[in-house]
């Protein structure tokens, strides 16, 4: 699927306005999961925080224990019906969607990762080269980003600095994070796999990571369609459904 | 009526998102539907119960404890018989044992804790999502089925309480791998000093590896059975006939 770009001073290089082929079947397939999954986790797992809306750090952690985070009081309602799954209050039901839709995420990110690393496809696109890693690159590109200018022709066929990083760490970060805090949770694999929780520092802490990486998602997942809506929504959303990216052109030139 | 992308992007956020949740509603109140989530989830049950074999719950040591161990579910037993029984220190009490067992038992008290005693130190994990450290003390379920003596067909340990929830009786059941686990007792000791009318006095069931709604408090009898159909709701508990929460309580 992937594509063979050519070094940057050749003729038959596509310019801005050419359509080349951006996203691989199994991005576009993963992509689109991934919207699914995470939007029912996160709205289900919002209702299942609702049945006690409080953090702690540590092993263990109540009503009788200091909270690091209170998001409502215990007989208030922390999240309104409008973010949950399902709307009116079910803790039980909440739990059936987040567990149903845990094992997609789950089979579907371990697919992707797999399929990635052996097809050299994350090393191809999501690689950070140490030019890249530079301060002066990147405060470059944030510089860039922040008056919206954003590449153009050829340069921006690859990924930029910023997005590699972006969706690297949800890939390699937030993701592996919420899954092995979720699995933390469970009562029964904490006998089976102590080092699981202890690796997260006890069960209540695990819950807070769980509930940080989540904010994680959610705040990539604003900034990504905040992104996608200023690069060119059409343009954008056609090729993580065709695969088809027209690469934009250049303000001044008319090409 | 000109649409710009603008508003067109509008209108369809906000259509897309109000179909989203009213169908996930729909599909929520969809007995097919959720009845596929379940069987989803129940995936869960079989690699948890696949990779748990008979691994052991963490044992804490007494630093860990919980200032205060929160008390929940039925807090007070309003059933005559129960507070007469209370108020005796449950000198009267005994525990039955029957169903699928070739010798009944009725275990009073001192018999419990004339057997041997397991001590430990462990997290209780509510559905909730809140922990507690608590230390327990009782005879191992697994010793009294043996003294019991299972016939062939137990399959399943029902535990009968004397509480009510909204007017109906509470009651639990484990299977037999969760019931012999070394570290599955009837705790009538918690945190050094009997247990309390708030946790369940005279008995509670800890099954360690398992939510907090499987710890059945103020057990009256133990009932060995084939099957849970035709028990209450057919489900296996109050919170799962009532609340549609899973047998399996793993996670």
């Amino acid at each position: 699927m992937d594509q063979h770009f050519p070094p940057a001073d050749d003729l038959t290089q596509p310019r801005g306005g050419d359509f080349v082929r951006r996203h691989a079947l199994a991005t576009r397939l993963w992509h689109w999961t991934n919207v699914l999954c995470i939007l029912v986790m996160l709205m289900s797992g919002l209702m299942i925080l609702n049945a006690h809306p409080r953090l702690y750090w540590g092993h263990y952690g109540s009503e009788h224990d200091t909270a690091w985070l209170v998001l409502a009081a215990l007989e208030d309602t922390a999240f309104p019906g409008w973010m949950t799954i399902p709307s009116n209050y079910s803790l039980a039901d909440a739990r059936l969607w987040h567990f149903a839709f845990a094992w997609l995420l789950v089979l579907a990110f371990t697919g992707y990762l797999i399929w990635g690393l052996v097809r050299g496809h994350i090393r191809r696109r999501l690689h950070i080269t140490r030019t890249e890693w530079s301060p002066r690159h990147i405060l470059h590109d944030i510089a860039e980003h922040a008056r919206l200018r954003f590449p153009t022709g050829p340069a921006a066929i690859n990924y930029n600095v910023l997005q590699k990083l972006a969706y690297g760490g949800v890939l390699f970060v937030l993701l592996p994070t919420i899954i092995l805090t979720g699995l933390a949770m469970s009562p029964a694999l904490d006998a089976a796999w102590p080092w699981l929780v202890d690796l997260f520092g006890g069960r209540q802490s695990a819950r807070s990571i769980h509930f940080l990486a989540a904010g994680g998602l959610v705040l990539f997942f604003l900034v990504h369609i905040i992104m996608v809506v200023l690069a060119g929504p059409i343009n954008e959303v056609r090729s993580m459904l065709t695969g088809w990216y027209r690469l934009p052109q250049d303000k001044e030139d008319p090409a | 009526m000109i649409l710009t992308r603008r508003k067109a992007l509008q209108v369809g956020a906000a259509g897309a998102g109000g179909l989203l949740l009213s169908g996930c509603d729909a599909l929520n109140d969809s007995a097919p539907f959720k009845d596929g989530l379940a069987d989803v989830g129940r995936l869960h049950e079989l690699t948890q119960r696949a990779i748990i074999g008979d691994s052991l719950a963490r044992e804490f040591t007494e630093a860990d404890m919980s200032p205060v161990f929160k008390a929940n579910g039925s807090l007070r037993v309003p059933d005559p018989a129960y507070r007469a029984l209370l108020s005796g220190g449950f000198a009267q009490w005994a525990l039955r044992v029957d169903g699928l067992v070739h010798h009944p038992l009725a275990l009073p008290l001192t018999a419990l804790q004339a057997m041997q005693q397991r001590i430990q130190i462990t997290r209780h994990d509510c559905v909730e999502g809140w922990s507690a450290i608590g230390k327990w003390q009782g005879p191992q379920l697994g010793a009294i089925l043996s003294q019991a003596g299972l016939m062939p067909g137990a399959r399943y340990v029902v535990f009968h309480c004397a509480d009510k929830l909204e007017g109906k009786p509470f009651y639990e059941s484990i299977d037999l791998v969760e019931a012999f686990h070394p570290q599955t007792i009837l705790a009538w000791r918690m945190n050094d000093a009997p247990l309390t009318e708030p946790h369940g006095a005279p008995i509670r069931l800890r099954v360690e590896r398992q939510l907090g709604y499987k710890q059945a408090k103020y057990i009256m009898r133990i009932e060995l059975r084939e099957s849970l159909a035709g028990l209450y709701g057919g489900r296996g508990g109050f919170w799962e006939d009532n609340r549609g929460y899973q047998w399996w309580a793993g996670i």
